[in-house]
């Protein structure tokens, strides 16, 4: 199987005076899991519901191997999708939740348990969805998601309110749908939350795009190392003279713009006796930090 | 299409709302039938001269399925386009029809199927215990002529207009709230207030005859209030009237799906 390819293109939506979007370009290829980060009110959901034809793009494009989704010709088998998760009749029951729109894409009833059953939810089918727990309701979502056995996933939040179980489930699961070919984009406004799982991540911050790319990529973007001296400000000075951003702090000094061999060398040279030479790598959380800027609200 | 229809059936044969609107419609229809022919028994005993004629006894008593139980098919179509935007069901509903238009079809096709089943009801009960209450009183229940069985035509005609009608009323205004309080205070208040202040004169009593409600009683021929309030004006023939509420509904129908149901889903 392969997964639609999903393109979204100088992507913009205002609601009145605030510009949701802003200008966003980014592509979600198929056998992958991609994460689509960004903190809460980044655009991620206006985006995805963009995608899915339920919000007017202002301007651009959002398409799935080209074509829009309106004008998919059969799209619970195309692309499978799970948003936020309320919307269902508080006083249907998943599986009839499920039946009904099974009955709107022709898709057999007998689907409709295997999904449920997929998802964890055999018994509980039967019981009207407004007494589900969140993580019931999230299972629900995935079940609609993969009731046409689609060959695109968009999932919207999937990980959230689910128990530490349901979560090593999911992993495993979208890892598994990619490896099958498919096309898998999950939201989450934690990057902890995918980190394990996802091979690609789009960041984007304020509507724009912050980020796109492997994870190793970002992990990489940017280095420090943390370095000690009995004579602390000889080092200092000696380092900044060589044209290294030095931080004093208690515990030593933090340098960006030199590397540990560098370093090293220069204190050589100096005459002073290092007791400490440590390269650090900034941490992912940090660097997502840093990407979605002061408007993170995590 | 297809489709679409078997899942908004789905839709509506999944939740609770439609039996108890049928049982509310047969209970008060039924009630509302026997103790309107049970009274017509007693005044035409009592009063020499009466007002109706003992044959138009049974079409108001079976005309009470609209006369009074029309709210119910109203109501049932309104619930039904804004449960939708309560329950934040449109999402759901437009992933796996993104498009709309053909969703809003399916909606008018299965609401006018429900339509056929209230007037099912609604007769049930207006005929049903209606004519056991005539015949018991000794009234002829005119159920074996031709025109009778014209009238229960119209009033499943009239049944699935009103359905069509609440449809478009709830597109237009999705708050359920605010159209459950609309439904309810302009069929039970403002329009017969309405029409009684438009039986004055000549020319507000012709306008009058275009009021929904008034529409409907003309379709269906015979009904409790126009016989109570004969205006000065000729009541519309029963096509026109069926003319004026399909207008209604189209009205409703498109001016909702020119707004509320082009808006984005967020």
């Amino acid at each position: 199987m392969t997964g639609a390819v999903i393109e979204i293109q100088s992507l913009t939506k205002r609601f009145g005076g605030t510009t949701a979007v802003d200008d966003l370009t980014f592509r979600v290829e198929p056998g992958v899991v991609t994460g689509f980060l960004g903190p809460n009110g980044a655009g991620k959901t206006t985006t995805l519901r963009s995608l899915l034809g339920l919000v007017k793009p202002t301007s651009g494009r959002a398409t799935f191997d080209g074509q829009a989704y309106a004008e998919l010709r059969d799209p619970l088998r195309t692309v499978g999708t799970a948003l936020e998760a309320s919307s269902f009749h508080p006083g249907r029951t998943g599986r009839d939740h499920l039946r009904v729109a099974a009955a709107a894409s022709g898709i057999p009833d007998a689907r409709v348990d295997e999904v449920l059953d997929w998802v964890g939810l055999g018994a509980a089918g039967r019981r009207r969805a407004g007494g589900y727990s969140l993580g019931m309701r999230q299972r629900l979502g995935l079940a609609f998601a993969l009731l046409g056995d689609p060959g695109a996933l968009v999932l919207d939040e999937p990980i959230n309110g689910l128990d530490p179980e349901g979560i090593r489930w999911i992993r495993g699961f979208l890892r598994s749908l990619a490896a099958e070919g498919r096309t898998v984009l999950v939201s989450s406004h934690l990057l902890s939350e995918v980190q394990q799982t996802v091979d690609r991540v789009v960041i984007i911050s304020h509507g724009r795009l912050a980020y796109q790319g492997s994870l190793d990529g970002l992990e990489t973007g940017v280095a420090r190392v943390h370095v000690d001296a009995a004579d602390r400000d000889g080092l200092a000075r000696v380092l900044v003279t060589a044209g290294g951003q030095v931080e004093v702090t208690a515990d030593g000094l933090h340098v960006s713009g030199l590397d540990a061999t560098a370093i090293g060398q220069h204190a050589l040279t100096a005459g002073v006796a290092l007791k400490l030479l440590v390269p650090e790598r900034e941490g992912l959380e940090d660097v997502f930090l840093g990407l979605v800027g002061e408007g993170g609200g995590l | 299409m297809l489709r679409s229809i078997r899942s908004e059936v789905r839709k509506v044969a999944t939740t609770r709302i439609w039996w108890i609107l049928a049982i509310i419609l047969f209970g008060y229809v039924a009630l509302v039938a026997a103790g309107m022919a049970a009274l017509f028994a007693t005044i035409t005993d009592q009063a020499e001269g009466q007002a109706i004629p003992t044959e138009s006894i049974p079409a108001l008593v079976y005309s009470v399925a609209t006369a009074i139980g029309y709210v119910i098919p109203l109501l049932f179509g309104a619930l039904a386009t804004t449960g939708e935007f309560r329950h934040q069901t449109l999402t759901p509903t437009f992933l796996a029809t993104p498009k709309r238009s053909v969703v809003l079809g399916g909606k008018v096709v299965t609401g006018a199927l429900f339509g056929v089943v209230y007037a099912v009801l609604a007769l049930a009960g207006s005929v049903g215990l209606g004519a056991i209450v005539l015949s018991a009183t000794g009234t002829d229940t005119l159920l074996g002529e031709g025109d009778t069985w014209a009238l229960f035509g119209r009033i499943v005609i009239a049944m699935v207009l009103w359905v069509i009608i609440g449809i478009g009323l709830g597109v237009l205004i999705p708050n359920q709230v605010a159209v459950i309080v609309i439904v309810l205070a302009f069929t039970q208040f403002v329009e017969p207030l309405l029409r009684t202040a438009a039986a004055f004169w000549e020319w507000t009593a012709a306008v009058g005859r275009f009021l929904p409600g008034a529409a409907g009683d003309a379709l269906v021929g015979s009904s409790i209030y126009t016989a109570f309030t004969a205006g000065t004006a000729d009541p519309l023939e029963w096509w026109q009237g069926g003319l004026v509420l399909g207008a209604y509904a189209a009205l409703f129908l498109v001016a909702g799906a020119l707004t509320t149901w082009r808006r984005d889903v967020t």
